[in-house]
């Protein structure tokens, strides 16, 4: 017996392969993480599966550690599964051809996605799976979250009978993250389905010493090709087994799958061939076409069965057209199309068919790249041609090679009985979650259907989402974006100045818009171009302001229940009365347990915004004059213009292939262009009370705080407003002060102010800096910044690098990023682009500092005014250690090459001049400027010589004669697990090179997954429970070395500290890391309070300050320096302000006071054996120094 | 032959008349045990806030909604059983409660503060599920509002009495603010509404201002025992002209001779949070030990004896406690001035 209920693909997918595998070994990575999510948590709560046990879920350093761990227990017997996701799909790879080899029942879960090549792309493709063509799986794709949830158990049932190993996949994104209605599968549905005779001789098949045997021998050429051989049979026998146990499920359930799907005219004689989400769309397309039109939807793709890919394509097909949804460079065609041809010539030649159709491939949705029914009906169009194209595309603008086919803009499938909405909103806004629950309310009513979709940008602050809602009468399938809306939900009134956030909306539709104003006054309010939309498609109107009545209603600034109430009265989905009546019943369901407060709170939100929701009259024309803002300015580069700027409007997908870069290289520093204006609160300087020490600036994570000295005649032409105050430093007399606040960049996150050590003598709780409203004073610090940026940069000679206060004058050159208000990363970041910016080189790691680092269109790596700036990559997750060192060797190779063309050139040259530079010292920046001086007359002297081929060699090597201060970053989930190997061969090598490891204690960019950095009692997803060991003591590791310099900062507990560690870290001549405690909207703090929470982690002993510099062997010291105090307050006093430790108190009280009091004594150990440490005579460290041996 | 010092309180019947009242200490089992282990005949665990219930509820709320459903690849940042229903709070709260119940032999009762009638008061059901043996109420309120009278605020108290009253079986006290215009008056309506004993009185936890900062700061002080003037004055004025209500003086208690004067005063408990904060739990044997002692040298073989036979309605001077009394006072003090 089904149940109909609404989730996601990842979700239902999980749902059955938890209770069919008894270990389930994961990592996580978008978009699969959720299916290891839900798995982890159920096994907490002791969800069991269908034979009763509990399985185990474990966590493992990296997609390869899963994949060897499920090898593992699948040749120990055990019922076992994994959950990934392209990269980790490629670091599985070794194994799989293992298991396939090995003949093992198992079904790897894939939401498929596309593969790293010139940029990363979290979005959906089938570039992963297809990767894994010879590795020996079976694989097998679903379309839809039914048939994912469907496939998941049918999978499981062939794998069984089979012994092949089943790769199921399904669209990233579109299925993994799509909400829709289904049919949930019951237990007693996937027991009844489930052979247990299969399961038991899977058991025996395992390895067991009571009846030995070997497996996994290494083989010579007299037998190994006999060997891959064998396996033939088994791989036969797949199509026919699979056919079976869709046969048997179909008799359960109803719903009847085939391992070729045929939709259309039976007698069709065009008809596409193609795999996953795009079917349905491509059905729908057909379908509205009429015609001999028919579409093959590809389940079963390995192994390839000709004979059913026969039986199921019509006789008289004369045209195929294959898609693919990956792209193949170099190849004749994409692989789908390339087994199409190759089956039919084979059937034609064989004599199985008549006649050989003519056969096209085109590629489509890339990295999610929506691929709509239009889009699929060019494809059916293109075989009418004289002359079909192979190789097209669909979705772009090929204008280089020409591959694209013209896509029908009016050529659209929406059915009338179906409602379609489009909600925008920003990140955290609650418009997301409360779409979510609008598709459960919905589709719980008898005869409804729903589904959801939702589109995210970049930002990790501020993002804009977009919520693609359908609701009807029938199942919705459509797996695309709607392109005519008939409600829309325009939840921040503000984005309408900078997007087209209308362009969705259909002819008459309603209109839904959130708007600080009274109703009266809310159309004046609008841009002009907003406006005539607005007249011209007849437009409903209908306001409110929704942060006000949830303020009154006592919701803070959650103003979800108030918008979905918005939606509900006015769209007509269902009738209004039982929509309201159906909110409060979810608002009794979702709040019910906080407590009657909560849930009176909310019923109030929804009378008071039914009696505070206005349709407004639309005049007949338009009444403002205002345009749309313009994203980039009107003098910036081509490039920014024509790409950056249309990305910043959300009109990427317009941007033809000659304008993108083809190897992924882009400018550095367009952040700076975003005005995001994200907060409406910013910090406000006070001249009269500032202390100038630079606290403020040093903790900002969006640099958005600046300040400058200058003569005091720099001030002529400031404009009114504009504030200074004098240096109150002794030696500047007529130098000014200006602290500038770039408030149009600020999230508001307010770690400034609790910076802030100024307090006012006369004024209550007034500090230097404070937060103020920024509408009023948005104007005169438009032009303060304007004028603050004609004021001369510091010059970096001059300023103290050794103190905070000295910092605050150097440039940031990571800046504005889209990092989360009160990120704990960036501020170290940003330290690093001021101190070295100028000769930084960054390999960084996936992860939060590479999405905020390098995700399109915001770069927040930015350039000085000499063009010189940090140089950034990312290679991957897995290997940002070696990469990193990979620079390191490239720079020491041409600085050698350098140094040796240098003196070969030295008699040309001037011997004083090579001499100065192959001998400078260039530790101060002072060296630093000095040596660019010597290289600037160098190469001026070097270009003189012309065409020598020596002097051109030394111009294409010769930066490197300036220092070049290489750093690896990363998060700790790089760190501590997925690259620890790669991160501790690279430091043993002995080269310069600096590690910076931005410790969250969590993988922070897919949602908080514990890392072995996580604390022991903290609760993290994969440890829903609670961690239960301790967390690894990776500095003690380095030590251990002897030769590398390893520092644990936290810039909140000691600022000093921090900046002191980076530099002894860069100016050591050998392998350097820094531990960097960073806060994390996943420890469940208040992020205000970040770096407050930063002094209390070293207070409390937890996090201890400490400096290990094997320099200091030199000089017969200790390199061990333990830098904060003896623990002053309880472990409990810092943890127990973060939801991650207090959440499992109120969960597992009992065990909560058990891991607490198990942590609380192990800081205490940890913190005398580091005392101990320092403790030693430093002259027991003088015989092994070994400092940058390979420096 | 050592005298009787067992009374009833709330219906509860008790060791002593010594109970130890909320304080931040109480929320320490081994604390706890160490009170019941020196002498207390009860505790009353630290309080349970609306503002914490409320605000515990407010911050989840927060924290859960920063960023979630805001990126791709994340659309929560903690486990779903972080997000479910629970708050924290009140979850903690309750089990303590169990905890204490669990440790004590002595009754536990819970205190919960709040001052208006919303949905806070239905913790106090899940409060007597826990096992406490009664609840104390205190609806610690400020009228910063100038339009707010004294008649609303009373009549606001007495519904959030009879909603606690009215969702849980064991008894509930009500802490009582010493600022009202009509105490007596206001403690019969209690009474009515339900309340099964008064706790005279609440201190008000009045904020202080740090110069250096020019900011108002929060630091407790303890009681002084100038401070048992008042309740004493209350608890004799009302003793046994209550039907029901039992009565419990608070605030001052920090010597055996001040338990002593709050039940001749007609007091059925008496208790102590200052006392034990400035010399640990052990002073609470002291104070029994003392009360003890007393009796034995007046030959008071039980409470009973001595409760209330210095209260208003058995005084034979009643103008001691009124405007005569005030007259004579400061006529004294102008003599010896």
């Amino acid at each position: 017996m089904s149940t109909r209920t609404t989730m996601d693909g990842n979700t239902a997918v999980a749902h059955v392969a938890y209770r069919i595998n008894e270990v389930c070994a994961i990592f996580p990575i978008t978009p699969s993480s959720p299916m290891a999510d839900v798995a982890d948590q159920w096994m907490s709560e002791g969800l069991r599966n269908i034979w009763g046990n509990i399985p185990t879920v474990q966590e493992m350093q990296a997609e390869g550690g899963a994949a060897g761990t499920t090898h593992g227990a699948l040749q120990s017997g055990a019922v076992t599964t994994t959950f990934t996701a392209s990269q980790g799909l490629m670091l599985m790879l070794p194994n799989m051809f293992k298991i396939a080899g090995e003949l093992t029942s198992t079904v790897f879960h894939v939401a498929s996605r596309s593969l790293a090549t010139s940029a990363l792309s979290i979005f959906g493709d089938h570039a992963d799976v297809m990767t894994t063509r010879p590795s020996g799986f079976a694989l097998f794709c679903s379309g839809s979250v039914q048939e994912a949830h469907d496939s998941a158990l049918i999978a499981q049932m062939a794998t069984f009978a089979a012994r092949v190993p089943f790769l199921h996949f399904f669209d990233g994104f579109r299925t993994s993250h799509e909400i829709n209605t289904l049919d949930l599968l019951s237990d007693a549905d996937i027991r009844a389905l489930i052979d247990d005779d299969l399961v038991r001789a899977h058991r025996a098949r395992g390895l067991n010493p009571e009846h030995p045997f070997i497996r996994g021998t290494a083989q010579n050429p007299d037998v190994f090709f006999q060997a891959r051989e064998a396996v033939n049979a088994y791989y036969n026998a797949v199509p026919a087994i699979l056919d079976i146990a869709m046969q048997r499920f179909a008799a359960l359930t109803g719903r009847q799958y085939q391992l070729f799907d045929y939709a259309g005219d039976p007698k069709a004689e065009h008809v596409m061939v193609i795999m996953g989400s795009g079917a349905e769309t491509a059905r729908a397309a057909a379908e509205a076409m009429g015609g001999k039109l028919g579409v093959l939807q590809v389940r079963l793709y390995r192994p390839f069965s000709v004979a059913h890919l026969l039986a199921a394509l019509p006789d008289t097909v004369r045209g195929v057209v294959v898609l693919d949804r990956t792209k193949e460079p170099g190849s004749i065609g994409e692989p789908l199309y390339l087994d199409v041809v190759a089956a039919l010539a084979v059937a034609v030649a064989d004599g199985t068919r008549q006649t050989m159709p003519r056969v096209i491939g085109g590629r489509y949705g890339l990295a999610s790249k929506e691929f709509t029914p239009a889009m699929a009906k060019a494809a059916f169009d293109e075989l009418n041609q004289a002359r079909p194209r192979n190789g097209f595309t669909l979705g772009i603008d090929d204008d280089v090679t020409h591959t694209s086919l013209a896509i029908d803009p009016d050529f659209t499938v929406e059915k009338a009985n179906v409602t379609s909405a489009v909600f925008y909103g920003l990140g955290s806004d609650g418009t997301v979650g409360a779409n979510k629950n609008s598709v459960a309310i919905i589709a719980e009513e008898a005869g409804r259907y729903a589904q959801g979709y939702f589109v995210y940008d970049s930002h990790k602050s501020g993002a804009q989402t977009a919520s693609h809602l359908r609701f009807g009468p029938e199942p919705i399938r459509a797996p695309y974006q709607i392109a005519k809306a008939g409600f829309i939900g325009i939840h921040q009134f503000a984005a309408l100045e900078r997007l087209d956030q209308l362009r969705l909306a259909a002819d008459g539709a309603v209109l839904l818009l959130n708007a600080p104003y009274p109703a009266d006054q809310v159309w004046d309010a609008l841009p002009r171009p907003v406006q005539q939309t607005i007249i011209d498609r007849k437009l409903r109107v209908h306001v409110i302001d929704a942060s006000a009545v949830a303020r009154e209603v006592g919701l803070g600034g959650r103003t979800n229940t108030v918008l979905q109430t918005c939606f509900f009265a006015i769209s007509g989905v269902l009738p209004r009365e039982m929509a309201i009546a159906r909110i409060k019943a979810a608002i009794r369901t979702s709040y019910g347990e906080k407590g009657q407060s909560v849930v009176d709170r909310n019923f109030a939100a929804v009378d008071a915004t039914l009696a505070r929701l206005h349709q407004i009259t639309v005049p007949a024309a338009v009444t403002s004059t205002r345009e749309l803002a313009v994203l980039v300015p009107k003098d910036a580069s081509a490039f920014i213009r024509e790409v950056t700027g249309r990305l910043f409007a959300g009109l990427g997908d317009e941007i033809p292939v000659s304008l993108i870069p083809a190897d992924g290289t882009y400018p550095s520093g367009t952040s700076a262009l975003e005005k995001r204006n994200v907060s409406d609160s910013v910090p406000v300087w006070r001249e009269d009370l500032c202390v100038q020490c630079g606290q403020c600036g040093f903790v900002c994570p969006h640099s958005v705080i600046r300040a400058k000295y200058y003569h005091e005649d720099a001030l002529a032409g400031a404009p009114p407003g504009f504030k200074s105050a004098p240096v109150n430093a002794r030696g500047y007399p007529e130098a000014r002060f200006t602290l500038q606040v770039y408030v149009e960049d600020c999230t508001g996150c307010g770690l400034c102010v609790e910076a802030c050590p100024a307090v006012s003598p006369r004024e209550a709780d007034t500090r230097a800096i404070s937060m103020a409203d920024k509408a009023p004073i948005l104007v005169a610090e438009r032009a303060a910044i304007a004028f603050f940026e004609t004021l001369p940069v510091n010059d970096r000679a001059r300023v103290n690098f050794a103190d905070v206060r000295g910092v605050q004058f150097l440039e940031p050159l990571f800046e504005f990023s889209g990092a989360c208000g009160g990120c704990g990363e960036t501020p170290y970041l940003k330290l690093l682009s001021q101190l070295f910016g100028d000769r930084l080189q960054i390999a960084n790691a996936t992860g939060c500092s590479s999405i905020y680092g390098g995700n399109l269109p915001v770069t927040p790596w930015t350039k000085n005014a000499e063009g010189r700036g940090p140089a950034w990559s990312n290679s991957l997750f897995e290997d940002n250690a070696e990469f990193g060192l990979g620079f390191r060797l490239a720079a020491d190779k041409h600085l050698e090459i350098a140094t040796t063309l240098l003196l070969a050139l030295a008699p040309k040259l001037g011997a004083d001049l090579v001499t100065a530079i192959t001998t400078a010292p260039q530790i101060h920046e002072s060296d630093i400027r000095a040596q660019r001086l010597r290289v600037a007359e160098l190469k001026t002297r070097v270009q003189a010589l012309g065409a020598d081929p020596d002097a051109l060699n030394l111009l294409s090597v010769i930066d490197t004669l300036v220092r070049r201060s290489i750093w690896i970053v990363g998060g700790d989930g790089w760190a501590y697990d997925i690259d620890y190997g790669g991160l501790d061969h690279v430091l043993a090598q002995g080269r310069d090179l600096n590690v910076l490891v931005l410790d969250t204690e969590v993988y922070s960019n897919t949602g908080g997954q514990a890392s072995k950095a996580t604390p022991l009692g903290a609760v993290a997803k994969f440890a829903a429970a609670g961690k239960r060991t301790p967390r690894k003591d990776m500095a003690l590791q380095m030590i251990a070395y002897g030769n590398v310099y390893v520092a644990q900062v936290a810039m909140g507990a000691n600022p000093q500290h921090t900046l002191q560690a980076f530099r002894e870290a860069e100016a050591y001549p050998g392998p350097s890391i820094i531990l960097a405690y960073s806060q994390c909207i996943a420890h469940g703090i208040d992020m205000r309070l970040g770096m407050k929470q930063q002094e209390l982690a070293a207070a409390s002993g937890y996090w201890p300050l400490f400096r290990f510099n094997p320099a200091m062997r030199a000089v017969g010291e200790n390199p061990f320096r333990l830098d904060s105090p003896r623990p002053r307050i309880s472990l409990k006093d810092y943890a127990y302000n973060e939801l991650r430790y207090r959440s499992l108190a109120s969960t597992k009280p009992a065990e909560a006071t058990r891991l607490l009091a198990e942590a609380q004594a192990s800081v205490i150990a940890k913190y005398l054996q580091y005392e101990e440490m320092a403790g030693f005579d430093g002259t027991k460290f003088r015989s092994t120094a070994n400092a940058g041996a390979g420096a | 032959m050592k005298p009787s010092l067992a009374t009833r309180y709330l219906g509860l019947e008790l060791r002593n008349p010594l109970i130890a009242s909320a304080s931040p200490l109480n929320a320490d089992l081994n604390h706890l045990r160490r009170l019941e282990d020196a002498g207390a005949a009860a505790v009353v665990l630290p309080s349970l806030f609306q503002e914490q219930i409320d605000a515990e509820l407010e911050a989840h709320e927060t924290m859960m909604g920063a960023q979630a459903n805001a990126s791709p690849e994340a659309q929560s940042y903690f486990p779903a059983s972080v997000q479910g229903p629970y708050g924290l709070g009140p979850h903690l709260y309750l089990e303590l409660i169990r905890g204490a119940r669990e440790a004590l032999d002595i009754p536990v009762i819970a205190s919960l503060n709040g001052s208006t009638l919303t949905g806070w008061t239905e913790h106090a059901g899940l409060i007597a599920e826990a096992g406490a043996s009664a609840i104390e109420l205190n609806m610690y309120h400020i009228p910063t509002d100038l339009a707010e009278t004294g008649q609303d605020i009373e009549a606001r108290s007495l519904d959030i009495v009879a909603a606690v009253c009215g969702c849980v079986d064991v008894p509930v006290s009500v802490k009582l603010t010493p600022y009202l215009s009509a105490v007596g008056h206001f403690a019969t309506e209690l009474q009515a509404a339900g309340a099964a004993g008064l706790v005279l009185f609440n201190r008000l936890m009045e904020p202080d201002i740090d110069l250096h900062r020019m900011k108002l700061v929060d630091a407790p002080h303890l009681s002084t025992q100038a401070e048992l003037r008042l309740p004493l004055l209350w608890t004799a004025i009302l003793a046994g002209r209550l039907q029901t209500a039992s009565l419990a003086v608070s605030s001052g208690v920090g010597t055996a001779q001040d338990v002593v004067k709050g039940l001749l005063a007609g007091a059925d408990v008496v208790m102590t949070t200052s006392a034990i904060l400035r010399a640990g739990p052990g002073e609470m044997a002291r104070l029994v030990s003392g009360l003890q002692d007393w009796m034995q040298a007046r030959e008071f073989a039980g409470i009973g004896q001595m409760r209330g036979i210095m209260s208003w309605q058995r005084s034979r001077d009643r103008t001691a406690y009124t405007r005569a009394n005030y007259l004579r006072i400061l006529h004294n003090y102008a003599v010896l001035g």
